[in-house]
């Protein structure tokens, strides 16, 4: 059978080729280089995500998060301009993974459904930005030139956003193919009861997923409101869904245990694309909508016929004789 | 009456301790401590010393609540001021207590957010469709003397004042026959994607001279975008901003200018206007004429209501002295 990863690529290559035919320049390098990290950051969270529905769970407070965590950041940095750059990128990090680790506990020692444990920290977040700024925005003066100039800082052609991705993608993919946690994520959402007579603890495995989710949101965080040189409350508004759809467009099985980092980057990389080509090729925002939800059900629909177990065929001969 | 506003009235006694023979007018505000309104305040001080005998009395509540606009209307109404010029909290819920100050003989005007027409004499809003139409265009064409391609980045493209602005615009965009209007995109007041809308713009449109966003997300994201692309001297980014949110545009140089109300004008004319109408030399009904100083006169429309002035225009020359204030 050919691999979603393959499928995938083989409908962004001919979506590609379909925009150059309206607009020859999208195509050209630079421009790709571009669009690339315009999607990163839909493509580090799409794989905190991924590794979260590994697991049967959904984490739908990552937008939320990497906005307080964004806005922490902004505050901070118009409060102390002088902090070195790595310092932010750790108290993002650590921060998001707090965040994270909420989620984690609610979900691993309370045993609430994740859908509804991260529906609330959701909210939570939002309105504690609201609460810390004042529903006040920090803006492009207030903020030190290396904040906002660490994201956009080009090395060999690509910005440091777009470098952050691959090495986030490296490091993960590296993670779940070769290390037991990385496995122990797979054979959780793959089927719970065996994971436990394998020794692995699921409540715990699902507590490292959000964690590690929360951690890529907060590092996120930072470099959108960087970025976008703005903090308010509404940053990234409504992105979680992308990130959902971007997992589902990439095969990840909503049902868990199913999945893959080409196929997370894949699904990114394709709603990136249509997201950047739309304003070039002139088509209504409204298609933006409707190619994204088409594609969503499309995946879904080939997850299930993949996934779908055959059952024993006991009544062919009553058919045939039908 | 409550001991707060015994208290409120005494405090304000004491802080005037005027001549019986000025003029009284309090300027209300939303809330006290917000820049915006201090800046009316300063306003309506130039407009007091420029008039003459009149003194001004600027008040409002702690937060932004009607019921602290109340008691401070009825501690105004105590004193005898003889005009209240009030930014409501709430069109309705002031109503009852301005009603009984124009009872007292005191001149109410509303000004800034307005109160309903039968708690005060007149409105006085800040702008109107129209001339913001009229001003976001001219800030487009000022800087392009021999013409040009300018596009538009709006809010959604359900967002009800955006669309009255460009279908505005666009009714004055004849008067500048070398600007033509090439796109309009929809950047849906997110910073994302106003950001990939203008580099969109950007890559569609190679020789595009100015972007116009009436949008406060909008102007800063295009602003950024325009940054990033290294297109600042060639794609000027205007429309209506925040002087506090578009300093660095305006520092970065891309943005030579934009527009939003003046709230030293507003605190200014509505002092102007407080002063005519507790004199009595002219009433307040449809159709009217008011003097308001340097800022020319205004024209009551049917609601008793009228627009200040275009939106003002805030620059290099400027920006600094107004990012601090709103």
């Amino acid at each position: 059978m050919i691999s979603r990863e393959s499928i995938l690529s083989a409908a962004i290559i001919a979506l590609l080729a379909l925009i150059a035919t309206r607009f020859a320049g999208f195509v050209a390098p630079g421009n790709l280089a571009a669009v690339f990290t315009d999607t990163a950051p839909l493509i580090i969270l799409a794989l905190g995500q991924m590794v979260v529905i590994l697991t049967r769970c959904i984490d739908l407070s990552v937008a939320a998060n990497l906005a307080l965590t964004g806005m922490v950041c902004a505050m901070l940095n118009t409060a102390m301009p002088g902090l070195p750059v790595a310092l932010t990128l750790a108290l993002a990090i650590g921060m998001g993974a707090g965040l994270g680790a909420i989620n984690g506990l609610l979900v691993w020692k309370l045993a609430i459904p994740s859908i509804v444990v991260t529906l609330g920290t959701m909210t939570i977040f939002r309105g504690s930005i609201f609460l810390l700024s004042g529903g006040e925005w920090v803006n492009a003066f207030e903020m030190s030139a290396s904040f906002t100039g660490f994201p956009r800082t080009v090395i060999l052609g690509l910005p440091v956003l777009g470098w952050i991705a691959i090495v986030i993608i490296a490091g993960l993919a590296l993670m779940l193919s070769r290390s037991t946690q990385g496995r122990a994520f797979f054979a959780v959402g793959g089927n719970p009861h065996a994971a436990v007579y394998a020794g692995i603890d699921v409540g715990r495995t699902q507590f490292l997923a959000f964690t590690l989710s929360g951690a890529l949101a907060g590092l996120t965080g930072y470099l959108w409101v960087a970025r976008y040189a703005v903090a308010y409350t509404d940053i990234a508004g409504g992105f979680e869904l992308d990130v959902v759809a971007a997992c589902v467009i990439g095969g990840i099985s909503i049902a868990g245990g199913i999945g893959s980092v080409g196929g997370a980057v894949l699904g990114a990389l394709f709603l990136g694309v249509i997201k950047n080509a739309l304003p070039v090729v002139g088509i209504s925002p409204f298609w933006q909508m409707a190619i994204s939800g088409a594609a969503i059900i499309v995946a879904v629909a080939a997850n299930s016929r993949a996934g779908r177990s055959k059952g024993r065929i006991i009544l062919k001969q009553a058919e045939v004789r039908q | 009456m409550t001991l707060k506003t015994l208290l409120a009235t005494a405090a304000i006694l004491a802080a005037t301790g005027a001549s019986a023979q000025d003029m009284r007018i309090a300027i209300v505000a939303k809330s006290l401590g917000n820049g915006f309104f201090e800046a009316a305040h300063r306003g309506a001080q130039e407009a007091a010393e420029e008039l003459g005998g009149v003194e001004i009395i600027y008040t409002g509540p702690t937060t932004t609540t009607a019921e602290g606009q109340i008691e401070v209307i009825n501690s105004l109404i105590a004193q005898r001021v003889d005009a209240i010029a009030i930014s409501a909290n709430d069109p309705d819920a002031v109503v009852p207590a301005l009603k009984r100050a124009m009872q007292r003989g005191i001149a109410v005007i509303s000004w800034d957010s307005g109160v309903a027409e039968e708690g005060r004499m007149m409105h006085l809003s800040p702008s109107s469709d129209d001339l913001v139409g009229q001003t976001i265009i001219k800030l487009a064409a000022d800087h392009l003397p021999e013409g040009g391609q300018v596009a538009l980045l709006s809010a959604t493209s359900t967002s009800t004042n955006q669309n009255l602005w460009i279908e505005a615009m666009k009714q004055h965009l004849p008067e500048y026959p070398n600007i033509e209007l090439v796109a309009t995109v929809y950047g849906d007041d997110l910073a994302d994607k106003s950001y990939r809308e203008t580099q969109g713009l950007m890559q569609s449109y190679p020789d595009l001279d100015a972007i116009i966003a009436p949008t406060s997300v909008g102007i800063v994201a295009a602003a950024q975008a325009v940054a990033d692309a290294g297109k600042i001297g060639q794609v000027n980014v205007t429309g209506l901003g925040l002087p506090s949110e578009m300093a660095g545009a305006v520092a970065s140089g891309a943005s030579k200018s934009f527009a939003i109300w003046n709230p030293v004008d507003l605190g200014y004319s509505a002092t102007m206007i407080a002063y005519h109408l507790a004199k009595e030399d002219v009433t307040a009904e449809p159709g009217a004429t008011i003097p308001i100083g340097r800022m020319g006169e205004v024209t009551l429309d049917d609601t008793n209501s009228a627009p200040m002035s275009e939106p003002f225009t805030y620059d290099s020359s400027n920006i600094d002295e107004f990012k601090s204030v709103f």
